[in-house]
């Protein structure tokens, strides 16, 4: 990306200026402090809701915070029951995280485009990216970690010979085992690829297309970016859902055994 | 737009948000659903419980009625009978009191019967004496013919 071109002016210039990000540092060691900020913020948000609710948890009629983080949880377990049959502490709450996470991370989109820089900007911040999902470090940094925790359940409920075996010997059998190996790593590696691809494609697509109606005149731009926010809010719900599933589908292949 | 150190950064986040996600909030909200499903189940077991206890009692109550009303039509039967009875009872007794009087009343009619025919016969004799004094006159002696007289006066008798 051509994130060096700062100096451009007009349209291009307003559209490199929205989708650079508010870095520090250099080369590898470069950080992103918006998407870091803005992600922690969201989760601390998610952290500070369902903690809420939780601590009020009761088995009696619960109240309305209680209630709404009850619907998310129902519907998250539903979902962890639908697709991974094992036994694990460690998924359903994994998949509450990346849902709701994700989720408000796509909801950032829907703030106009210039609300958050012209803040930024009157406090001296030049660049403000909101929407971590339009960053793939974060999308590579959450996807990654689901591959991590891949890898990690394929060796311990396979046992690393198992895993071995799994990625020698299927699915053509040890004749071709070159073969079978090339094409399981293509496998294995496509999942983290295709899961922080599809969330940053869709969110920085959308986020492009908010900044692209941001440039028309000002009365053509509500009926235009009134329908595609409401598209949106099925896009971002659905992008949170899709990840969501996603890791819980991998990690259920993870723990079965062939 | 490059991967850069942001990542590790954004892996730290998850990996904290995780875990404080599967120590400290799934695990309460999880509980509390669960044991919510299990007193709605409860509480339902029960209401079908109290259901059939209902649908028990209430055969248990017909059935008590039930009884009930065959043994009063077995005491109205009783006393009806028993009623019956007595009528007739008193009807006998009645009747017997009937006869006794009628039987008494005869036999006072019957001795008042004998005391009149007594006193006539006496007065019969009295009057043939007198008779056959004033036709006879002063013949007759009453001495003489006393005996004449009393057999008269048997035969009247």
């Amino acid at each position: 990306m051509a994130s060096e071109v700062h100096a451009a002016e007009g349209a291009t210039g307003y559209i490199i200026h929205h989708l650079t990000p508010l870095h520090f540092g250099e080369g590898f060691w470069t950080l992103h402090l918006d998407t870091l900020f803005f992600s922690a913020v969201l989760g601390g948000l998610f952290v500070w809701f369902f903690k809420t609710a939780a601590e009020k948890a009761t088995s009696e009629v619960p109240g309305l915070v209680q209630n709404f983080a009850e619907l998310l949880i129902e519907f998250v377990d539903n979902q962890v029951k639908d697709s991974f049959h094992g036994h694990s502490k460690l998924i359903a709450p994994l998949a509450l995280t990346i849902f709701c996470w994700v989720f408000l991370w796509n909801f950032m989109d829907l703030f106009p485009v210039d609300i958050f820089p012209l803040i930024g900007s009157l406090m001296g911040i030049e660049y403000l990216r909101v929407v971590p999902s339009t960053d793939l470090n974060a999308t590579f940094a959450m996807s990654i970690s689901v591959f991590c925790l891949i890898i990690f359940y394929s060796i311990k409920i396979k046992g690393p010979w198992g895993f071995a075996k799994e990625l020698m010997f299927q699915p053509f059998g040890p004749w071709l085992l070159p073969f079978n190996l090339l094409l399981k790593l293509v496998e294995e590696i496509a999942k983290p690829i295709s899961l922080a691809l599809r969330l940053f494609g869709n969110l920085y697509a959308g986020e492009l297309i908010f900044i692209l109606i941001a440039l028309l005149p000002w009365y053509i731009q509500p009926v235009l970016s009134f329908p595609w926010a409401i598209f949106h809010i099925l896009i971002i719900t659905l992008q949170a859902f899709i990840f969501m599933v996603l890791t819980i589908v991998y990690l259920s292949m993870a723990h079965e055994d062939h | 737009m490059s991967i850069n150190a942001t990542l590790i950064g954004q892996m730290i986040t998850f990996a904290l948000l995780v875990w404080f996600t599967m120590k400290y909030i799934w695990p309460p909200l999880f509980d509390s659903l669960e044991e919510r499903r299990k007193k709605i189940a409860d509480g339902l077991a029960a209401a079908e419980k109290g259901q059939e206890q209902i649908i028990l009692a209430e055969k248990k109550a017909k059935g008590v009625i039930k009884e009930a009303k065959e043994q009063s039509s077995e005491i109205v039967t009783l006393a009806q009978k028993r009623a019956n009875e007595i009528v007739e009872e008193s009807k006998d007794t009645a009747k017997k009191e009937g006869e006794r009087l009628i039987l008494a009343a005869k036999a006072q009619i019957e001795q008042e019967i004998q005391q009149a025919k007594e006193g006539l016969r006496q007065q019969v004799a009295e009057l043939a004496l007198s008779a056959a004094e004033q036709i006879l006159g002063a013949e007759i002696d009453k001495a003489k013919h006393q005996d004449i007289i009393s057999k008269v006066s048997n035969q009247l008798g």
